[in-house]
């Protein structure tokens, strides 16, 4: 990593851009051929208001939810709480209600190319070679130059030629993260990326996706129902139970970040907060203990 | 960087454990899956050529493999196996070109448009039901017995299969991935040329296949209706003057040309598939 990589980094962990310009978005259409090299810093996320219902059912009430440029959110929560719905609302795959997002100030439909997603499923198309993937929907003279780049930056430079159905799946998530970064979002929304993953690939991905942060400043929101991951990877843990964010905790530790007393007790106390409202899925009751002298032989 | 270290060493330990296993009981066995499928022909075809010469068999009801050898040798060097093979491929590609290409345009465009699929599909699943054969004396009133008679049977009965699985296709193509292709700017002709049609290959090659099979049926039932060439006309032809062995020449050959474009429909399947994980070749062992 060189010099000019570090200095972003350092920048990117201890002074997100608190302010970017209206006018910025006119020299980022400018420079877009070069962009991949050069960081084009995070945007700023607002939702206001924000509600959804499917049929009768309430999935967000009245949801604020304000992110820094640069910042990195993790959304946790029970399954069905409307996690994803927030993310997949922010994504703009789905209307909102009511309420209104913005980015960097304007309506987010503007803002469309700026936001990238990362599904629970890596979504690779199985018809296109690895390179062809994370080209998808790149226009312009070098895109087979920044793809590779894009690849190389995931460390899968070597697999460029081969079909998404032999990877594995810790390395189709490092495609999708790839094809995602090639567009230098400045939104990279991410739904349960690592849910399907095994725990030693889950401890490899954090490791990647926060240096890929740093490096590139995007802001990044990652919906997950694993409390340690959030708390590895996040600057801000939001909460959303029964349809609105119940508890918004800075996680306020050095990265990298590795388990200790501090890590653990912020882990334990959203975790305590997600699990002291019961929800509608009771824990499963505890199987009584058979004595020995009950035992029968199952012949 | 660390995680590409991490990556290589486990997909190498992948690749090596198959590898142990003995290589030549694999050798041998793949040898005998190769042979295998012969053996039952090569069975019935012997039992079939002593029985005909310790005389069980009458020339009449079946001629000797022999025979049919000679006669399919003679029939070549004539050139006449030619000139019929010559029109019944030309019959069954031009109505495979026909009935398969309004297929797939139609399937397409039901797929693709509800509006479209509203205004035809309930007509076509009404046409559908229709055995073609059933068509046949209506057939020969309105074209007579020229070769659109013909035509129109085979590409009527190659149309359905084609148009089903195209539609079916175009429909089952993961929703997951257009969702993401839009979402990565990709729309309109560019998302229907990467995403849904790449989706549907599969489905629609399935429809290629089947029609292919129905093809041969129907050009053999329209042959022999009333033709001046072509392999019907040669086997029926044959039939008048009792000659078994040129009809089953004329039987084989059909089985032949099936066998033909069934390996070229599996080899559209081969590359057209390549990605797929059904058919790369460490997948088959």
């Amino acid at each position: 990593m060189n010099q000019f990589d570090l200095e972003l980094q350092a920048l990117a962990v201890h002074a997100p851009p608190a302010f970017i310009p209206r006018d910025a978005s006119v020299d980022r259409r400018a420079t877009a051929t070069t962009a991949l090299r050069r960081p084009r810093g995070g945007a700023a996320v607002d939702a206001r208001g924000l509600s959804k219902r499917y049929g009768a059912r309430d999935v967000l009430t009245d949801v604020d939810l304000t992110i820094v440029p640069g910042e990195f959110v993790a959304i946790v929560g029970r399954s069905g709480c409307g996690k994803s719905t927030l993310l997949r609302l922010l994504a703009g795959l789905e209307a909102v209600d009511t309420g209104q997002i913005t980015l960097d100030g304007d309506a987010r439909g503007r803002h469309q190319a700026d936001i990238r997603i990362m599904f629970q499923d890596a979504r690779l198309l199985p018809w296109k070679r690895v390179l062809d993937n994370v080209a998808l929907g790149l226009a312009g003279p070098d895109v087979q130059e920044r793809a590779r780049e894009a690849l190389a930056q995931v460390g899968l430079s070597d697999r460029a030629k081969d079909w998404p159905a032999v990877l594995s799946g810790g390395q189709r998530q490092r495609v999708a993260l790839a094809r995602a970064l090639v567009h230098t979002p400045r939104l990279l929304l991410l739904d349960e990326p690592l849910g399907a993953l095994d725990a030693l690939t889950r401890i490899e991905m954090h490791g990647l996706i926060e240096r890929l942060w740093q490096r590139h400043g995007f802001t990044a929101l990652l919906v997950t129902h694993d409390v340690t991951e959030a708390v590895a990877l996040a600057d801000r843990v939001v909460l959303i139970e029964d349809h609105r964010i119940a508890l918004d905790e800075h996680v306020p530790l050095a990265r990298p970040r590795a388990r200790g007393v501090a890590f653990d007790a912020i882990e334990d106390r959203v975790l305590q907060r997600v699990l002291s409202k019961p929800g509608e899925e009771a824990p499963p009751p505890v199987q009584r203990i058979v004595p020995a002298s009950e035992w029968r032989w199952a012949v | 960087m660390s995680v590409q270290g991490v990556e290589t060493t486990s997909s190498t330990s992948l690749s090596d454990s198959p590898s142990n296993a003995a290589p030549d009981r694999r050798a041998l066995n793949a040898n005998v899956q190769r042979i295998l499928p012969w053996l039952f022909p090569i069975v019935v075809i012997s039992t079939w050529q002593l029985a005909s010469q310790a005389g069980w068999l009458s020339t009449r009801v079946l001629p000797e493999p022999w025979a049919v050898l000679k006669a399919f040798w003679s029939l070549t060097l004539s050139g006449e196996i030619g000139k019929h093979v010559a029109t019944s491929t030309w019959r069954a590609l031009v109505g495979f070109g026909i009935g398969g290409g309004l297929g797939l345009l139609l399937g397409l465009l039901t797929g693709t448009f509800r509006a479209a699929e509203t205004l035809l599909d309930s007509t076509l699943q009404m046409i559908r039901n229709i055995p073609a054969l059933a068509l046949i004396p209506l057939v020969i009133l309105w074209f007579g017995i020229d070769e659109w008679a013909k035509l129109f049977l085979v590409a009527l009965g190659v149309f359905f299969p084609i148009y089903l699985n195209t539609f079916h296709g175009i429909r089952s193509v993961d929703k997951g991935l257009i969702e993401m292709a839009r979402s990565y700017g990709l729309s309109g002709w560019k998302l229907y040329t990467q995403v849904i049609l790449p989706g549907s290959v599969a489905s629609i090659l399935v429809g290629v296949r089947f029609s292919l099979g129905l093809m041969w049926v129907l050009l053999i039932v329209a042959e022999t209706i009333s033709a001046q060439a072509g392999i019907g006309y040669m086997t029926m032809n044959a039939r008048e003057f009792l000659q078994t062995d040129v009809v089953l020449v004329g039987i084989l050959l059909y089985a032949l040309l099936g066998k033909l474009a069934d390996v070229l429909a599996k080899g559209l399947e081969r590359w057209w598939l390549r990605w797929h994980p059904g058919y790369q070749p460490n997948a088959r062992t």
